[in-house]
This record gives structure tokens, sequence and C-alpha cells, in this order.
């Protein structure tokens, strides 16, 4: 089974475009949206959701206002600066805690309870596709990878049962913990990126990211007319690295165009930018069979 | 007066506005880039020297020595930092949250402060005179609010001090990192896109937002790239909307070239000179409450 992980530190590559057009050329896929802090992919994949369920990401502390008797120990406590004390008694700000139980373990009066925390909901559904699985964090929740972890057992347990042999994954932007988790047991990680200076700068750090997990990656430079000349500095970029450049795509108007009708740019008539995706698509496909090892041997620009 | 520049997108253009207040902002102001995982403000907002300082976390380091192996400590542990396993007590420092409730109740005093490094915390100054503070997270570090606390602590010390307005550039999304950013915030300025993710994400930010009890205005950015339903959403939700920033190629190139939004052209400096005034009007209004 082969994991193909689509992220780029930047946020608004066009990641999620370019996934959902995978998915369309994809045949054989299972679908994922790891991106649970703000997942889009579902506004173009229109997932049907078959199960669904609870996300429960470890606890929270909360204090029992009858039993509190002011002493302050909690609030001294906490490092997270998340127990304030309101009239007579603590209250845990439930934003800021971070459930280390610290609080709940040295209140000497055993007036803190520690109930789980309900961080979101995961689904498993079908689309045009194929099958998808992907979840929505509860607004302000801690994005702790955990969620990712689960999906990304879930879309292996469900590759394996429909006997499918490609997880295509949508990640979310930054280098922290939900990008970190979104890469592990990666066949390959592409990595989109915009001829821009914040496009390479934060290329230079997923692909880092990428080296100190050592996974193999790709590059995909999109919009990539933007600029001739931060083009060229990716390009050298990826030779000083050896990583290759799977392919370019102009800047398109299309490819919003096709987010507004709810499309991938691919679904409907063809289109020069169409031909060029499925191009780099033959080619990821191909990457991806290739032996691992072969990866990071020769950048083509 | 403190203003959130943020967005549950990502690539809405956080950054460029930030930037462009910055240089446009009418009082001395610290510009802040708050997105840790991935600082961009220092591309646009150049700065000839920077001063860097590592930031770390304390993260208990074991004294075998002294340890009777009670696993008190990995009872605690919610993180999985610390596990008793054949009896042998297991320090892992990269899963720990710098709680410090292990080095609390160990009975033997066997857990010691030890540290992990975040990342760094930057500050310069530009060529106009704009102070700018960064945290640029270690790679391969997967926690962003413990540096970006840091970050904090140095912001609300070097704004006091000299009295300057902040303007944060917070990270994308919604979760644990935004909220950190937006909490110190006065008012929070939304930048979106008028697509369908670009709705969908700012939705999320506004559910996220909302119950902080801040102010929220909304900047659009790309207008008249896709369709009108996120001016119609701000109707409905009363979010005022501050600024619109055309879809136009010459934009986009001069953004891939590192040029600042509101030195493009007079029109451009007269948008975010027009967004400076309604902030006033808002975050004053807070003010005097």
């Amino acid at each position: 089974m082969h994991e193909l992980v689509v992220i780029s530190g930047k946020g608004g590559t066009g990641k999620t475009s370019l996934t959902a057009t995978f998915a369309h050329l994809a045949e054989n896929a299972v679908l994922c949206d790891l991106d649970v802090d703000a997942p889009d992919l579902h506004l173009i994949a229109e997932p049907a959701v078959q199960r669904s369920g609870p996300f429960i990401s470890g606890r929270v502390a909360v204090i029992d206002s009858a039993a509190c008797t002011g002493c302050g120990t909690c609030g001294e406590v906490c490092a997270y600066d998340a127990i304030h004390s309101e009239a007579r008694h603590f209250v845990v700000e439930t934003t800021h805690c971070e459930g280390c139980k610290v609080c709940v373990v040295l209140c000497p009066e055993k007036a803190i309870e520690f109930p789980d925390r309900l961080c979101g909901t995961w689904y498993e559904s079908n689309t045009r596709f194929g099958p998808m699985v992907h979840a929505q964090l509860d607004p302000g929740q801690e994005n702790s990878g955990k969620l990712v972890t689960l999906l990304k057992a879930k879309a292996r347990e469900r590759a394996a049962q429909l006997g499918l042999e490609l997880i295509l994954s949508d990640g979310a932007p930054g280098i922290g913990c939900p990008v970190i988790s979104s890469l592990s047991q990666a066949s390959l990680v592409l990595l989109v990126t915009e001829p821009t200076p914040s496009g390479l700068h934060d290329l230079e750090r997923v692909a880092e990211l990428c080296r100190h997990f050592r996974l193999p990656s790709t590059v995909l430079i999109n919009k990539a007319d933007l600029s001739p000349g931060y083009q060229a500095a990716i390009h050298a970029f990826c030779q000083t690295r050896e990583i290759p450049v799977v392919g370019r795509l102009p800047h398109d108007p299309a490819v919003t165009g096709a987010m507004v009708r709810g499309k991938a740019v691919t679904e409907g008539p063809d289109t020069p930018f169409g031909a060029q995706v499925r191009q780099i698509w033959w080619d990821l496909r191909s990457q991806l069979e290739a032996p691992s090892s072969s990866l990071s041997k020769e950048s083509r620009s | 007066m403190i203003i959130a520049i943020a967005s549950g997108k990502g690539g809405t253009g956080k950054t460029t506005v930030s930037a462009s207040l910055a240089s446009v902002w009418k009082r001395p102001v610290l510009a802040v880039d708050m997105d840790v995982e991935e600082p961009n403000l220092h591309l646009f907002l150049k700065q000839a020297s920077v001063s860097r300082d590592a930031a770390y976390l304390d993260v208990p380091v074991l004294d075998q020595a002294l340890c009777k192996l009670c696993g008190a400590c990995a009872e605690l542990c919610q993180f999985k930092a610390i596990s008793l396993m054949g009896g042998h007590l297991l320090v892992f420092p990269d899963m720990c949250h710098g709680c410090g409730g292990c080095m609390r109740i160990c009975p033997e005093g066997a857990l010691q402060k030890g540290q992990r490094e975040l990342g760094v915390v930057e500050m310069g100054i530009t060529a106009d005179g704009i102070p700018c503070l960064a945290g640029r997270l270690r790679i391969g570090e997967a926690l962003s609010p413990p540096l970006m606390g840091k970050v904090r602590q140095r912001m609300h010390a070097h704004a006091s001090k000299y009295s300057l307005d902040i303007l944060i550039d917070a990270p994308p999304g919604v979760s644990c990192p935004a909220m950190t950013a937006v909490q110190d915030a006065d008012m929070v300025l939304l930048v979106t896109e008028p697509t369908p993710f670009g709705l969908h994400d700012l939705r999320l930010a506004w559910l996220a937002f909302r119950p902080l009890g801040k102010p929220m205005g909304v900047v659009i950015n790309r207008a008249g790239l896709g369709d009108d339903r996120v001016q119609t959403f701000c109707q409905e939700k009363g979010l005022p909307l501050l600024a619109e920033i055309p879809y136009r190629r010459d934009i986009a190139e001069h953004y891939a070239h590192g040029g600042i939004l509101a030195h493009l052209d007079a029109g451009m400096k007269a948008t975010f000179e027009h967004l400076v005034e309604q902030l006033d009007r808002i975050g004053g209004a807070v003010n005097h409450a």
C-alpha cells in the first residue's frame, strides 16, 4: 500500500485543490483529509457520511466550586496559566487547560474532577472519487495530532478492507504536531509550493522536516509563472537538496472557478491546465511505484 | 492597542495585511509574527540584523541513582513522556508538555529540570524603524504554543516599555496555536478570500473566536475572484467588512517579489490607511469602553 501525503508549509499554495484533482484522477484510492483544523476537501468531494464518532483526546480539569476552599494551590502549580480566582473559588479556563492532571493530584481538597475532553468528530464517508475519511476538530480545541493519527489508521483499515492500493492525504499547513503526525509512514510526501518569498521559505522548512524524518519528498511548483526569479530559486534549492521537482503548474483562475463549482479542475471538458495536472499525476504514480531508493537521486527540472 | 490578524484558511493574505498595516500605522507599532511554524513576516518587513535567543521548555531529567521506581511520575504523566517498564524508568523528553508535575511529585527528588529547545525568538528593526518580533519553531519540534508563550512575554515587555501598539500576524487554523495568538488582542481582523474554502474557514474562525468576546472585522483579499457568499455571510453575522483587496495579477506579482502591498500604488496605500482608521475607530471604542 502506498501513502501519498500532500503538504506545503505555507497555506494557500493549492494543496486541497490539487488533492481533489488527484482524487478524481486516481483509481483505487482512499481519500483522507488530515487538515482537521480547517478541512476543506469535503467541499469538493461532497462526502456522504457512512459512519461517524466522537473524538476524545485527553482530559480537562474542572473545579467543583462547592468543594473548593479557595486555597489557590491549583493556580500556583498550573504551568499554563489556566486557573484564575473568581469570587471565593477558582475556575479552569478550558481553552488553556493542557490536561496535565497536576492540579487534580495536588488539590488538598480533591475538589478537581478530570473528565474526558470531547475535541471533535471523525467521519467515514463515500464520495464520487471513492471512500474518504475526514474529521472536524471543534473550534478552539487542541490540534494534538492524535486525530490525524486516528484518521490515518482508519484510512489504512478502509484501504485494506476494500483492497485499495493508495491513500491520498491532504495535510495541514505548518510544520508542527498535526503535520508531523500526518507524515508517519508516508511512502512519498508531495510538497506543494509557489514561487514567492513565503513559498520558498516555507518549502525549505517542510523539506527539512521530511529530511529529519527520512521521508522521500517531491516538489510541485504551483502558480509557477508568478515569479521567474523565485521559480529558479526553488529549482536551485531542490537541486541542492536532491529533491525531484515533479512538475510546474501555471497560475490559472480555472482552479478557483472549479472550486466555486465544487468540482475538481479535471472534471468537465479537457483544458490545457487539466492536461498538465494529468501528466503530473502520472509522474507521481510512477514515483510512488518506484523503489524508494531512487526517489532522492536525481532532481529533474 | 493590540490587533491580531488571523484567518481560518492559510494563504489568504494575513502576512500581506500585517506588513502593510505596519507600514502605514500612525503610531509606533511592534510587528509580531506569531506563526512560529512558518514565520513569513520578516520576508516583507525586512530587517538588516536580527538578534536570536534560543527558547527552551523545562523537561525532566532522571537521576537514576535517586529513583526508587515508585512510578508516581509515570502514573501522573498524561503525555506518555515517562513510563515504567520492566524495572526501568524511561523518560522521553520529546513527548513532554512541560507541566512540571513529575518534578513536583517525585518523593525522591530524582527528576531534575532539563531543557528541550523549542526554537528561537527573533527581534529586529526595519529600515523604516518598525520593531519586529518573531518566533521560529525548531524543525522537528511538535509543540508551537510553548514557543508562542515566550514570544508573548517578549512582546508585552517590549510594547509596554516603549508604549507601542501591537500587530500580531497569527498562524492559520482555529485550534490551539491560533487561539494562543489572538488571546492578547483587543480586536481580531479576519482575512479571507471570496471562495468556498475561504468562506468555510472564515465561518470556523468566527465560531472559534466569537466566544472570546472581542470585536472582529473582515478583510476580503482577492475580491472578485470567486463568488459573493463571503459578503453575504459577513452581513448575516454582523461582521464589518473593513477592506477589500482586488484580485489582480499585478498584486500577486508584487507579493511574489517580496513587496509590501501598501507600497504598490496610491490606491493600495489609501486602502490600508482607510483600514487603519477603521481599526482605530473600533479599537478606540474598545479601549474607552
